[in-house]
């Protein structure tokens, strides 16, 4: 199988022109093993954690894990990230329909989106919140053998389980490739934002810009099998109702959640507290959920 | 460019006799195998070994492929075989179908309407030279268009319906089939599908690698044209660089049905102004219900051309494009 599509230029070079469209299949099958592997190995209904009744006093019935902004840039991220897609890769197994506008107007939608995201996560939440630190290994080490049925305690996690993290990085990785790659082969599309202008690379370095952009796109068709598969798992379905309704019960936080790694402000302390210096995971009471 | 080379790189040939064993080949060899029919377009590419398929597919023994013959309610059938002489001096379709008559007998040379199909038409790929060079672009399934930047020579290049690539459809019978409302049977290994002359032409926004619906294993088997108005008004012109031979620089192809002097109903294509040929419903509907004169085609080239966006070398296309559909009204006979 070969990885990229190569061709000779009109000078005799011989260029890169993109990713071969095999990887599609690829990315396809790789996700399905994945979660069919996953689907038999893990199961589906975990063993509930312990509730420490001392931490649930004065929590309320219901939690704030997502905002409204958290929450509209998640889903118009998804339904960007489903057109872009299907406007991607569609045509290349044959479903045809003019494709570039709506790809790229999308693509645009997306880029919004993104700006939108680093804002808020920089002026309104705490960016460490997604940072993976020794705790966040560990406590993959231990979801990852409870997972596997071995005797182990439940982990708790900080506001992100660090699987979360893991895919949040990978994403974030992909996205910005296909973003930043995607706006240079804007100057390549007729578009109302600026002329189109060909030339303005080496046939090569348009080459590898196209490569990025399809080794993106197909990493991406993998990361949204994953996420769309664990999104409607069982023992998960109370975290995606979160990011519809924005809230998880008390039992569901004390349950999955570490209060000294995420604590909220009815319980006296400061949300996203995980990484910080006033909390710092120390259980020291911060002053708001920032969630 | 490419060097034209007198050595044709080795293939297997089929000449199938029977329409299910061509389509059986096509479909059997897929894009590693080429549909032959007159040869026209096809040997360009052979001799540039920019197209080296493993298998030939020869049409011409296929006599079902072949003849102009009575359709269905009072239309006419032409087979995808049929040259494009014997299309342009058969006498149902002079005498009835006058703009297809017309059409056909300027492709070319007499030799080349002699030796080309009226299918091979149709289907002719385009011929824009920085693709039949060989390099890789959009439409050679690689990322660049050569003829759009501030540097190409693109003065044969479209000025409408681009999307990335900018190339234009060649062919002279192709507009004149849209105009007649023709429809074209597609014959595949699953059966036969008939296509609208006007959905049968697609543009790179769909598909930047093809020119119609046509896919590997598809056999454009002939044209169906439907009985003609009554009392038709029709009008074709081909501007080209040389009277003798050439492809057009613009064409266009109008039917107008004419009562009490006013027109009732129209259909006007142009083509080698869009990578497909480009049916002016806007015009269509402006003339409705008007005269044919000089003031109607006047208002109807000037809708023709809204929305033209013309490359460095073009906006000529953009005049003759206005005053060819002015002409297609005003002196439609």
């Amino acid at each position: 199988m070969e990885f990229l599509r190569r061709a000779l230029n009109p000078w005799g070079e011989n260029v890169p022109i993109g990713v071969a469209w095999d990887l599609i299949w690829a990315a396809v099958i790789i996700g399905a093993v994945f979660v069919v592997v996953h689907a038999l190995l893990v199961p589906k209904k975990l063993p509930a954690g312990e509730i420490d009744e001392g931490e649930a006093k004065g929590l309320p019935d219901r939690i704030q894990r997502h905002k409204p902004g958290a929450r509209g840039f998640h889903w118009t991220m998804s339904a960007t990230m489903f057109a872009l897609l299907i406007t991607a890769f569609f045509p290349v197994i044959g479903i045809q329909f003019p494709w570039v506008t709506i790809h790229w107007i999308a693509g645009v939608l997306l880029i919004l989106t993104v700006l939108y995201h680093i804002y808020h996560v920089f002026a309104k939440q705490d960016v460490r919140n997604m940072w993976i630190g020794g705790r966040d290994v560990k406590e993959g080490a231990l979801g990852l053998q409870a997972a596997l049925r071995r005797p182990v305690k439940r982990p708790r996690a900080g506001k992100y389980p660090v699987d979360q993290k893991m895919f949040h990085h990978a994403a974030t990785l992909a996205t910005l490739g296909a973003v930043v790659t995607g706006v240079l082969m804007m100057f390549r599309v007729d578009n109302f934002l600026w002329a189109r202008n060909e030339y303005m690379f080496s046939d090569a370095t348009w080459g590898w810009i196209y490569v990025i952009h399809g080794i993106s796109g197909i990493a991406l068709i993998f990361l949204v099998i994953a996420h769309v598969y664990f999104a409607i798992r069982p023992e998960k379905r109370w975290m995606t109702w979160s990011m519809i309704n924005g809230w998880i019960t008390r039992d569901r936080y004390l349950e999955n959640h570490d209060p000294e790694r995420w604590s909220v402000p009815e319980a006296g302390g400061a949300g996203d507290v995980e990484g910080s210096a006033a909390g710092g995971g120390t259980g020291q009471p911060a002053l708001s959920d920032k969630a | 460019m490419a060097v034209m080379r007198d050595m044709i790189p080795p293939f297997e040939l089929y000449q199938p006799t029977e329409v299910e064993d061509a389509v059986r080949l096509i479909r059997q060899h897929g894009d590693k195998g080429w549909v032959l029919a007159g040869g026209l377009d096809t040997f360009d590419w052979f001799k540039d070994r920019i197209k080296r398929p493993e298998a030939v597919i020869d049409l011409v023994g296929v006599e079902e492929l072949r003849g102009i013959s009575a359709g269905a309610d009072g239309g006419l059938e032409i087979g995808a075989m049929t040259s494009l002489t014997d299309v342009a001096e058969n006498a149902d379709v002079m005498g009835r179908y006058p703009l297809l008559a017309e059409a056909a007998g300027l492709v070319a040379t007499p030799q080349i309407r002699n030796q080309g199909t009226l299918g091979g038409n149709i289907v002719q790929d385009t011929r824009c030279w920085y693709y039949r060079s060989g390099w890789p672009c959009y439409r050679a399934g690689g990322n660049v268009c050569y003829a759009a930047t501030s540097q190409s020579m693109n003065r044969e290049h479209c000025i409408m319906g681009a999307s990335r690539c900018v190339a234009v459809s060649p062919s002279d019978t192709a507009p004149a089939l849209v105009a007649l409302d023709a429809e074209m049977v597609v014959a595949g290994t699953s059966g036969e599908r008939t296509f609208a002359a006007a959905d049968f032409f697609i543009g790179p926004d769909i598909d930047i690698e093809r020119m119609t619906v046509l896919k590997p294993g598809d056999l454009l088997a002939r044209i169906v044209l439907p009985a003609p108005w009554e009392g038709a008004r029709w009008y074709f012109e081909k501007i080209r660089d040389r009277k003798s031979w050439d492809f057009s620089l613009v064409s266009v192809a109008s039917s107008l049905r004419v009562e009490g002097g006013m027109i009732q109903d129209a259909r006007i294509v142009v083509n080698s102004v869009a990578p497909y040929p480009v049916r002016l419903r806007a015009v269509e509907s402006a003339i409705r219900g008007r005269a044919p004169s000089e003031d109607t085609g006047q208002m109807a080239g000037e809708i023709a051309v809204e929305g033209a966006r013309t490359l460095r070398h073009n906006d000529y296309k953009v005049a003759l494009m206005r005053n060819l559909v002015k002409r297609s009204i005003r002196d439609a006979a």
